[in-house]
């Protein structure tokens, strides 16, 4: 069994309203830290075996059409070991 | 002449919309989402509501269902279809309108009386107003703000395909505050506020809401 990991984010260019509560409720707790937060999406697909080169195009084309909207997000897809 | 309501698990406007088509003089029928049969209408409203529990991005599972394909089909082929709040972000996310809607700037959860101008009278759902029109009727969602790219910006803009707009303070963030949009040939409008809310000054804060469903109507007859 793998797992193939997709992480989806907002594009850069658009606002993130999720990312921006979180950023100001951490001085609130005492962390100084963070000069921004993003928020994203992570989905965790489990496959039978190592996946296939043809497994993660299929992976990539499904991240391309429902896991992300290509309008607003961008995504990334990886093998986790 | 014969509107479709599209019900999708989750929607919660559908009968309001229903009801609207009948104030205006129209009957409604009603379609369902995993059904892939228009039965024979003339337009389509997808109504406003949580399809699917808005899981995924709001409209993203609704946009696959059955029912989408011959209605996709025939939009592009110009049969009027109306996208009201959720059935906005379904055609956002099924690519019939461009740009995407995106949770409000203040992330709360918006319900009120909004007043909008009509800025573009000559799609088949706006055409019993007149330009400049001032309307007042209910905003209810979440995920209200309409963001699209620069370049899109600018072609909205250019071809006066913004055909509503949020009257003073930006309620949700939306890019120019846009409240509604329609596609080139102006068959296919999307709207986040909620006409079918406001057909009778009874019911709702005005009666200004009936003249999409009016519209439609005159536009069929032509």
């Amino acid at each position: 069994m793998a797992k193939i990991v997709v992480d989806v984010m907002l594009k850069p260019e658009i606002l993130d309203p999720q990312g921006k509560a979180v950023a100001a409720a951490l001085p609130r707790l005492g962390f100084s830290f963070a000069t921004d937060v993003r928020q994203g999406k992570r989905f965790e697909i489990t496959v039978d075996g190592e996946p296939t080169a043809a497994q993660l195009a299929e992976v990539e084309a499904a991240a391309e059409k429902l896991l992300s909207n290509p309008v607003i997000e961008n995504f990334t897809v990886r093998v986790e070991k | 002449m014969k509107i479709g309501v599209v019900t999708f698990p989750g929607t919660l406007d559908d009968r309001d919309a229903a009801r609207a088509v009948r104030y205006a003089g129209g009957e409604a029928i009603e379609l369902w989402h995993d059904d892939a049969d228009l039965k024979g209408v003339d337009a389509v409203i997808l109504p406003g509501g949580f399809s699917y529990g808005d899981y995924l991005r709001c409209g993203a599972i609704s946009r696959f269902s059955p029912v989408m394909e011959p209605l996709i089909a025939a939009a592009q082929g110009g049969m009027p279809l109306l996208g009201i709040c959720n059935g906005f972000q379904v055609l956002a996310e099924a690519h019939l309108l461009p740009g995407a809607l995106t949770r409000n700037h203040e992330l709360h959860f918006l319900c009120r009386d909004q007043k909008l101008t009509i800025e573009n009278t000559d799609t088949a759902w706006t055409s019993s107003f007149s330009k400049g029109q001032e309307i007042l009727i209910p905003l209810k969602n979440g995920e209200g703000a309409y963001m699209c790219d620069d370049q899109t910006l600018e072609m909205l803009e250019g071809e006066g395909r913004i055909i509503a707009r949020y009257v003073g303070e930006n309620p949700n963030g939306s890019r120019n505050l846009i409240a509604g949009i329609t596609n080139k040939q102006g068959n296919i409008v999307g709207l986040m506020p909620h006409p079918e809310h406001a057909i009778d000054s009874l019911t709702g804060p005005s009666a200004d809401g009936i003249g999409f469903f009016t519209s439609v109507l005159k536009a069929l007859v032509r």
